[in-house]
Parts: structure tokens; C-alpha cells; sequence
């Protein structure tokens, strides 16, 4: 189906694929982090394990992207020869993984928010895309069950636990807006139906939010003063230059080697 | 039965090469023996998910990434194994996890140098996890059943690190002039403290004689040494690699390699604490256990306020 896009959806059908891969991309590299660090054993291999899910899901995404955008860019390429400012992921997915309840709260805002995107994604006409969308969606399924249920634990645990999930929450709600925006470039694919509208999915992801929240006995915070937004268009929070830094230092510092 | 007599019955069955299993009887030092082996053994695999951990964020290509990071998680698997099969022997994970962070517990001695370069990763694969495998394969073995079965599972998954750990050194060895170095290097730090694994000689192990009496172990630490060189060195010569040792030669006679001292010195001296990264592997697994305390309360605590609501009709 690539082949028979105009130039213009090429040039679309690329970015956007670059949006869902560097999502996974960043918010993988940023759990890896935990590994060997966890609170308890098995959540070292949980944690580890959706790290897994992550980068594979974003070697899917950028090798597919590479494809599609035809001038010999693989996965690789994609992910160590860009700068920030070609990154395309959400800002949340970039901040510091703070403490566990930190992590987990940024891990169950955005599986609820994944999990709906890849199952309107599962639809798209690009059969590319919907195969791993369609993949994808039933590791995000368990990731879903896994950050809701410690949300859960965390909330309605003990006094300390519900102040620190609670303070996670307060503290990354101005990042949550960014992930429902929709734009120019999104509504041309939507169009086309490749691609699904964001805005679209925030009822959705809502309803599960609010679920939750309330189950965990957390409450909604109000809306922020300041909603963060600019990744999709490589406008991005400080801590994603050192990201990339610590991911790129070997085959920028090694130009042509291989490893 | 008095005691002796079955102890008696014990070695019969031991040297009629049958399995003893966690419910079977079994005197209390070999039960005591095994606690130490399994729970050093579960204590290495979680140190040592930090020195490999340290280069996930900087792996060279997202392949690289996704093999290693499998491989630490691997790491995690076994530990968690491990601790199950030591719990086999009426012992709580959390009183040997504890005897880890207070350092009364020892873990494997290697894990106490750090990784420089990405070519370490490589060649703590091959001569790492090579030389483990070579200990485990006899492990596999061993007389107590739970840990045998254990072993079998983890060798499994070692060998298939070791193959990945060997392909980087191959990938590198055969790469730029800077890789070649990088991996020379990285073999010449890690050389020693590989042979090193497999513990004091024969003549100054203290549990070799009764574990090889119990069939726990059937061969001897340089038994195990010298197959696991005999092994390494044409894989290193394969790639074109030195080893660093002088008195490496072969043997046409008895067809060993065989190769100089070990510097026993630093072998205790990094036993007893004062390696290159002691301090700081204890401290990471202090801290992870220290900030992970909240989390842990909080799971039991809400375990407990659903037990004790009454259960809904659905």
C-alpha cells in the first residue's frame, strides 16, 4: 500500500509513524532505567518486561517509517542519527522516572491512552500499520492491568502510598492534554483512514481514568494552569537532550561500525 | 532410626545417584550447605543484573538493546528461581535477601568490577556467563533435587547468552580499530577475575570435600577451572584475541592449556569487601530495597484491606 501514497502521504504517513515510535522509543529507554533497581523482584521483571514490549513495538514503528519514507533510513538510523528536535514523542514519556509511584502513574496515563489508540489503529487501511497496532494491543493489555492494579495498590495502600500516587498524578496533569491534541497532518490521514484522531479518544480514556481514580480513592486534579504540548512537532522538554545523549554516544561517537 | 542410621541410609541413596527432594530427610549441615550454595547463587544473579544494567540506555542499536535488556530480566528470572528453590529448604526469601544487604551473605566476587565499555558486555557473556555454565552444567547434576532442576532451566537460557555475549566479540574483534581495542582491553580486565569464579584451589576449599561426598558437586574447582580455560582459549584465538597471561601454553601430553597463578591476593581481598565495586553494588541494592519499602507496604496493605471486605455476589 506504501507504494501507492502521493508524496504528500508519504511525508504524513512517515511523521506519524515517527509519533507512535518515539512514544515507545523514549518511554522504553526511560524504564529500562529500572532495571536492577526495582522495589521488589518481580516488579524488576515486569517493568523490564514492558520496556521489552516498548522498544520492540518502536522497532516496528521506525522500520516501518524507514520504509515508507524510501531513502534507506532503518530503525537504527531513525533512532540514533536524529536530534531532539526530530523527536516526535510525547513530552510526558520523556520526564524523569522519579519514584516507583511516579512511574507508575506516567505508565497508566498513557497504556490508557495507547491501549485506545491501538485499537482504533487496529482499523487503519494501512494494513502495515494495523498488524502491529493489532500486535501491540494485547501487550498493552497487560501493561494496562499491570499499571492500573498497582495505581489501585498504591491508592487505596497506606497513607504514604496514597500521598505519593496522588502527588504523581498532580504533578504530571499538565502533561496529559498533549496526548488527545490533533492536527493538520493527523486529520489529512484521518481522512484517508490511516491514521485515528486523538482528539477522538479522550471520552474513552476518561471513563477509564475516572474508573480507576475512583476505585483507588484519588481524586481527578484540576485542570492545570499550564497544559504542556509541542512533541509531535520536536518541541520538547530539557530531559530529552540527555536522553538521547546517553542513548546515541556509540554510533554517533563511531560513525559506519558496527556492533 | 538413630541418627546414624540415617545418615547411613542418606549416603546410600546419595551414592545410588538418587535425588534427594525437600521433604525427604537430610542431615541438618547439608540441608545448611545448600541454603549458602543456592541463596549465593540467587544473591549473583541479582548483583549481577548492575553491571550489565549499566549499559542498556547506551547499547549500540535497538537490537543490542532488546538482547540485553532480555538478558538482565533473565538474570531477575533466575534469582527469583533460585530464592524459590532455597525456600524448598525452610528458609523465608526475605531473611536471605536481607543477609545479602547486611553483607553477611556472599554473591558471586566478579560482579565487583565495573563495565568500561560496551565491549564488556560482550565478554561478560562469553567468559561470564561461559564460566558459570561450565560450574552449572555440573550443578545440573547435583544430589537435591530442587536445585539440579533449577540448573537444567538456567543453563538453558546461559547458553544462549553466552552465544549472544561471543557474537559481540566476534562483531567487535572483526570491527575498527577502536573495537579491537576496546575488546582487547575488556578481555585483559576480565580474564583473571573469570578464572577467579570457580574459588580457592582444591587444596584450600573448605567445602569441597563434604559436597562432593554428597554428590551436591562432582567435580573440583580446578577440575572446573581447567576445563572451562581449555574451552575459552580457542574461542579467544578464533577471533584473533590475547589473553593476558604469559605462561599460557599447551600441553600436547595431557591437552590442557595451561596458564599461570591466579593472584589470590585480590581474589580475597575482593571476597572479603575490598574490591573495585563492593561498596557500590551494596548500595544500589540498599537503595533499591530502602525506596522499594513503601511500595512493598503498600501492596501488603491493600491485600489486606481486600481480604477483609466481605466478598460480593456476582
Amino acid at each position: 500500500m506504501a507504494d501507492s501514497f502521493d508524496q504528500q502521504t508519504r511525508d504524513d504517513v512517515f511523521d506519524y509513524l515517527l509519533r507512535l515510535g518515539d512514544d515507545r522509543l523514549i518511554l522504553g529507554h526511560r524504564l529500562s532505567e529500572w532495571c536492577g533497581h526495582g522495589p521488589i523482584l518481580e516488579e524488576d521483571i515486569a517493568i523490564s518486561n514492558i520496556a521489552l514490549d516498548c522498544v520492540g513495538q518502536a522497532i516496528g514503528f521506525l522500520r516501518l517509517a524507514g520504509e515508507v519514507e524510501g531513502k534507506g533510513r532503518d530503525e537504527d538510523k531513525l533512532a540514533y542519527f536524529r536530534e531532539a528536535i526530530d523527536f516526535r514523542n510525547l513530552l510526558l514519556l520523556e520526564q524523569p522516572n522519579g519514584d516507583y509511584a511516579y512511574t507508575i502513574m506516567r505508565q497508566f496515563l498513557f497504556d490508557a491512552f495507547s491501549y485506545h489508540q491501538y485499537e482504533a489503529l487496529q482499523e487503519s487501511r494501512f494494513e502495515a500499520l494495523a498488524a502491529i497496532a493489532a500486535k501491540s494491543l494485547k501487550e498493552v493489555r497487560y501493561h494496562l492491568r499491570h499499571s492500573s492494579q498497582w495505581v489501585l495498590r498504591m491508592g487505596d495502600g497506606t497513607e504514604e502510598s496514597h500521598r505519593r500516587i496522588q502527588e504523581a498524578l498532580d504533578d504530571m496533569w499538565m502533561f496529559v492534554f498533549e496526548m488527545f491534541e490533533s492536527d493538520a497532518l493527523e486529520q489529512r490521514l484521518v481522512a484517508q483512514g490511516i491514521a485515528v484522531d486523538a482528539s477522538a479518544l479522550q471520552p474513552k480514556w476518561e471513563e477509564m481514568i475516572a474508573n480507576v481514580l475512583s476505585e483507588s480513592t484519588l481524586r481527578r486534579p484540576m485542570e492545570p494552569g499550564y497544559q504542556s504540548s509541542g512533541g509531535r512537532r520536536g518541541r520538547h522538554s530539557e530531559h530529552l537532550g540527555y536522553i538521547l545523549s546517553e542513548m546515541q554516544i556509540l554510533p554517533r561517537s563511531y560513525p559506519g561500525a558496527e556492533w | 532410626m538413630t541418627d546414624t542410621e540415617k545418615l547411613e541410609k542418606f549416603q546410600q541413596r546419595i551414592d545410588n545417584g538418587e535425588k534427594i527432594e525437600p521433604k525427604d530427610w537430610m542431615p541438618e549441615r547439608f540441608r545448611r550447605q545448600l541454603i549458602r550454595m543456592i541463596s549465593q547463587h540467587a544473591h549473583s544473579e541479582i548483583v549481577g543484573m548492575l553491571p550489565e544494567g549499566n549499559w542498556i540506555t547506551r547499547a549500540p542499536s535497538l537490537k543490542r538493546k532488546l538482547t540485553l535488556l532480555a538478558k538482565v530480566q533473565d538474570e531477575a528470572g533466575h534469582g527469583l528461581y533460585l530464592y524459590c528453590a532455597a525456600e524448598t529448604l525452610g528458609i523465608d526469601r526475605r531473611e536471605l535477601v536481607e543477609q545479602l544487604l547486611s553483607g553477611k551473605a556472599k554473591y558471586s566476587s566478579i560482579f565487583n568490577y565495573p563495565t568500561l565499555t560496551w565491549a564488556d558486555i560482550g565478554v561478560i557473556g562469553w567468559l561470564v556467563d561461559g564460566a558459570a555454565i561450565v560450574n552449572q552444567t555440573m550443578l545440573a547434576k547435583s544430589s537435591y533435587g530442587p536445585y539440579a532442576r533449577a540448573m537444567i532451566r538456567i543453563c538453558k537460557e546461559e547458553n544462549f547468552h553466552k552465544r549472544q555475549g561471543y557474537e559481540i566479540v566476534a562483531t567487535m574483534a572483526n570491527g575498527t580499530l577502536e573495537q579491537r581495542r576496546m575488546m582487547q582491553d575488556a578481555v585483559d580486565r576480565w580474564w583473571w577475575p573469570s578464572l577467579m569464579m570457580f574459588g580457592p584451589h582444591d587444596s584450600e576449599s573448605p567445602n569441597s570435600a563434604e559436597l562432593i561426598k554428597w554428590k551436591v558437586k562432582t567435580k573440583t574447582n580446578d577440575e572446573l577451572r581447567q576445563r572451562f580455560v581449555n574451552l575459552t582459549v580457542p574461542q579467544a584465538l578464533a577471533v584473533n584475541l590475547s589473553i593476558p597471561d604469559p605462561d599460557l601454553k599447551y600441553n600436547e601430553e595431557t591437552q590442557n592449556w595451561e596458564f599461570g597463578e591466579i593472584d589470590w591476593d585480590e581474589f580475597y581481598a575482593v571476597i572479603k569487601g575490598n574490591g573495585p565495586m563492593n561498596r557500590e553494588r551494596m548500595r544500589a541494592r540498599n537503595r533499591a530495597d530502602a525506596e522499594g519499602e513503601w511500595v512493598r507496604k503498600a501492596a501488603e496493605a491493600y491485600a489486606a484491606k481486600r481480604a477483609a471486605k466481605p466478598r460480593v455476589a456476582s
